[in-house]
């Protein structure tokens, strides 16, 4: 899974990095199939590595791509800066294993059978239901607002 | 909590911190607005992953999945929003600098 | 009768979307001032009747559990009265009526989610009401696209979102911990627990918090957003948003789930002294009036988290009074920037002078913000503050309310620089031919300011009616 991060953090151009990402999605959803989450784990697949990936394919391609003096003297500054983290991570990992929590914390069981999903989702969290439907309408009130054309001012 | 979940935890939660460690410096160090809000992205996974985690361990799969299917959908709309705002500054600049917003100071 | 609070706004804005006809577009501005006005009266009048009506099919059908307390009293009254002057101010600065439309859909959003932030109690519920609040902030920020605002809006939109993340692991930590989402679990397993990781979750909540509220050294977002926002947001943001957002929700959190531990005091007290000079410090030398007014906010919001942190009856409701006093004399304020903005066109301090000769109205209200703000008595700054001072005084901490009384007198000095900039002094050539502010925006600053005379004048019947009853939520 480290290898699909940090292709995406050290990818060269964007649309590399955005293909790290939606590879990172894929490594993640099997993770949660092993976890034994399998609802979440096909929802994360289906948004993230299609619909997100699709949002920044889509922004990539409104913008300009940059010239080629700007991408030489880019990509040797990027080395530069990028070149730090596999360094970073090693020394993180290094001072991670120094690190010693006692194992006592208490879980507490699980006196109500468990229930499935979907009727979680529908009986016990309505109110986040309701958030969520708030949320998308902001979002498509975002989308209206932010991406609409000016039509003769800007130019 | 019994051993081997908290060998599970242990291993995982190490992955995690990784991973935030790696989006969080991909967020700060890039130059790119997008590569900035892809940083952003992999920090969502992260959490996403640590709350299925907590799920598995402590027995209670089906609320943090319904926990995390909610996150989800905040995070498309954010990624969305930021999206747009990061276009409409490619408008006005020009290009997608992050160095470039630095009009307003003090 | 709770969860119509949400509900109402919500079917409201979906049936006033479903026909995008004009008529729909004016009848949105007066569904919006029909809201607040009804969240007003509801939240100052609290007769036990009306709010324990059962709305039995409504709870059938969607099972919210929503709960109300005294500080919550206050805070619904802090929203409505906000957002009412935020809908005047937008009535006259916004003149596009689609994106007058447009303004009022978020702004209602806006109340639905900090309506949903203090009546929940669940900690998931609330990150959900809080990422609503934020999402649509970054929208009317953004809303007319102009070049500064797009770029305040993104830097609030990246340090809201690490906030969102810290916050984030910290309910996962939180949740392994304690099974359950809501309040009272996590009370009752951190009651049980001791561990380096709990200790790990609860600093990362705080930290999230304090990003979301503005205190330094998490502060760098506020004046850019604050300042180039447009005039109506600037006035929603400043008075409330970030109040709600950041300060509410860590007191309810610290009352009613982590309890005070006195490192956590210790901690809450330094960030608030640093946040009170910091944002007295750099509001002295600025040129623009709303960045002023952006590092104002960040000196009093170190105020109220300087109360809080005492930990006393008397420190939390000094506090929680300050929240309330600040959303009305900070939205005054902003609400005569933005009269002053639409007059002038321009928001820059060395432009302007003398303009009490020619704006009666706005020049007085704001000497009325202004003294409020500065903890003149017998407005009610200075109520609040002196209970803050006592609080500090009565704990212990004396160094801690000598810089308090020290930034006091630096508050008054820098609004006093203020108003002798922009309202008095001489009136520039340029300026001649202004007249005073449109009928709605002067309605809003006059309604702003018989508010703030009247509950400095009439405090003991305030304090007897709003503020003596949260004794009982900190008696634990």
């Amino acid at each position: 899974m480290l290898i699909a991060v940090l292709w995406t953090v050290m990818g060269r151009s964007l649309l590399k990095a955005t293909i790290g990402l939606a590879l990172t999605s894929a490594v993640v959803t099997i993770l949660m199939f092993r976890l034994n989450s399998p609802l979440a784990a096909v929802f994360e697949l289906s948004v993230c590595t299609g619909l997100i990936t699709v949002v920044f394919v889509s922004t990539i391609s409104l913008t300009k791509p940059l010239t080629n003096k700007e991408i030489v003297e880019l990509s040797k500054e990027r080395n530069k800066r990028f070149g730090y983290l596999p360094i970073l991570l090693i020394v993180i990992s290094i001072a991670l294993t120094f690190i010693r929590i006692r194992n006592n914390i208490i879980i507490p069981p699980v006196t109500t059978p468990e229930l499935d999903v979907r009727r979680v989702m529908w009986d016990m969290r309505q109110l986040d239901m309701l958030g969520q439907i708030i949320v998308v309408i902001i979002g498509a009130l975002g989308v209206v607002i932010l991406f609409e054309e000016r039509r003769r001012d800007e130019w | 909590m019994s051993g081997d979940y908290w060998q599970i935890f242990l291993t995982f939660g190490f992955f995690i911190i990784l991973t935030f460690v790696c989006g969080l410096y991909c967020m700060l160090v890039s130059r790119n607005i997008i590569r900035a809000i892809i940083g952003l992205e992999l920090l969502i996974k992260a959490v996403t992953l640590l709350m299925i985690l907590v799920g598995y361990v402590s027995g209670r799969t089906s609320v943090t999945q319904a926990m995390v299917i909610t996150i989800i959908v905040i995070e498309v709309v954010v990624a969305v929003v930021a999206g747009g705002i990061a276009l409409r500054s490619f408008r006005y600049n020009d290009n997608l600098d992050i160095r470039g917003l630095k009009r307003l100071k003090g | 009768m709770l969860s119509l609070l949400i509900l109402v706004p919500l079917i409201g804005i979906v049936i006033l979307n479903l026909s995008a006809r004009a008529p729909a577009r004016r009848l949105a501005f007066w569904f919006a001032l029909l809201i607040f006005i009804s969240q007003i009266l509801l939240a100052a009048c609290r007769h036990p009747v009306l709010w324990n009506v059962e709305m039995k099919q409504i709870d059938t059908f969607f099972k919210v559990s929503l709960s109300m307390d005294q500080i919550s009293f206050i805070m619904l009254l802090c929203i409505g009265i906000v957002s009412i002057a935020s809908l005047l101010v937008a009535r006259h600065t916004i003149y596009d009526e689609k994106e007058l439309f447009k303004f009022v859909n978020l702004l209602i959003i806006t109340s639905i989610g900090m309506n949903g932030i203090v009546l929940v109690k669940d900690i998931f519920t609330l990150y959900i009401f809080l990422e609503i609040t934020a999402l649509a902030s970054f929208v009317l920020i953004a809303l007319e696209k102009d070049r500064n605002a797009i770029e305040g809006s993104f830097k609030y939109l990246i340090l809201s979102a690490i906030a969102t993340i810290m916050l984030l692991t910290s309910i996962a930590l939180l949740f392994m911990v304690s099974g359950s989402t809501s309040f009272e679990a996590i009370r009752q397993a951190l009651n049980l627990a001791n561990n380096n990781i709990i200790l790990f979750a609860i600093g990362l909540f705080v930290c999230g918090l304090a990003i979301k509220g503005g205190l330094v050294p998490f502060h760098a977002w506020v004046p850019d957003a604050y300042s180039s926002a447009p005039a109506a947001v600037s006035v929603l943001l400043g008075g409330i948003v970030t109040k709600t957002v950041g300060i509410y929700t860590l007191i309810r959190l610290l009352i009613a789930v982590f309890g005070f531990d006195p490192s956590l005091k210790t901690i809450l007290l330094a960030l608030g002294a640093l946040s009170i000079v910091f944002g007295a410090l750099a509001a002295i030398g600025q040129n623009d009036m709303k960045r002023m007014l952006a590092y104002s906010s960040i000196s009093q919001v170190g105020y109220i988290i300087l109360g809080f942190g005492c930990g006393t009856f008397l420190g939390i409701a000094g506090a929680i009074f300050h929240i309330f006093n600040h959303s009305i004399f900070k939205s005054l304020l902003f609400v005569n920037s933005a009269a002053v903005e639409t007059r002038l066109g321009t928001t820059d301090m060395n432009k302007m002078g003398g303009l009490s000769s020619k704006m009666p109205i706005t020049g007085t209200t704001s000497v009325i913000g202004m003294l409020s703000a500065a903890g003149v008595p017998p407005l009610a700054g200075f109520w609040s503050k002196l209970m803050i001072i006592v609080a500090l005084w009565q704990s212990g901490s004396k160094t801690y309310s000598f810089i308090a009384i020290m930034a006091s007198v630096i508050t008054l000095a820098y609004l006093l620089i203020m108003q002798r900039k922009v309202f008095f002094g001489k009136l520039s050539i340029e300026n001649e031919n202004i007249d005073e502010a449109r009928i709605g925006i002067s309605t809003a600053s006059i309604m702003l300011a018989v508010i703030i005379i009247g509950s400095g004048v009439f405090f003991p019947l305030v304090f007897n009616k709003f503020i003596a009853p949260i004794q009982e939520l900190i008696i634990r």
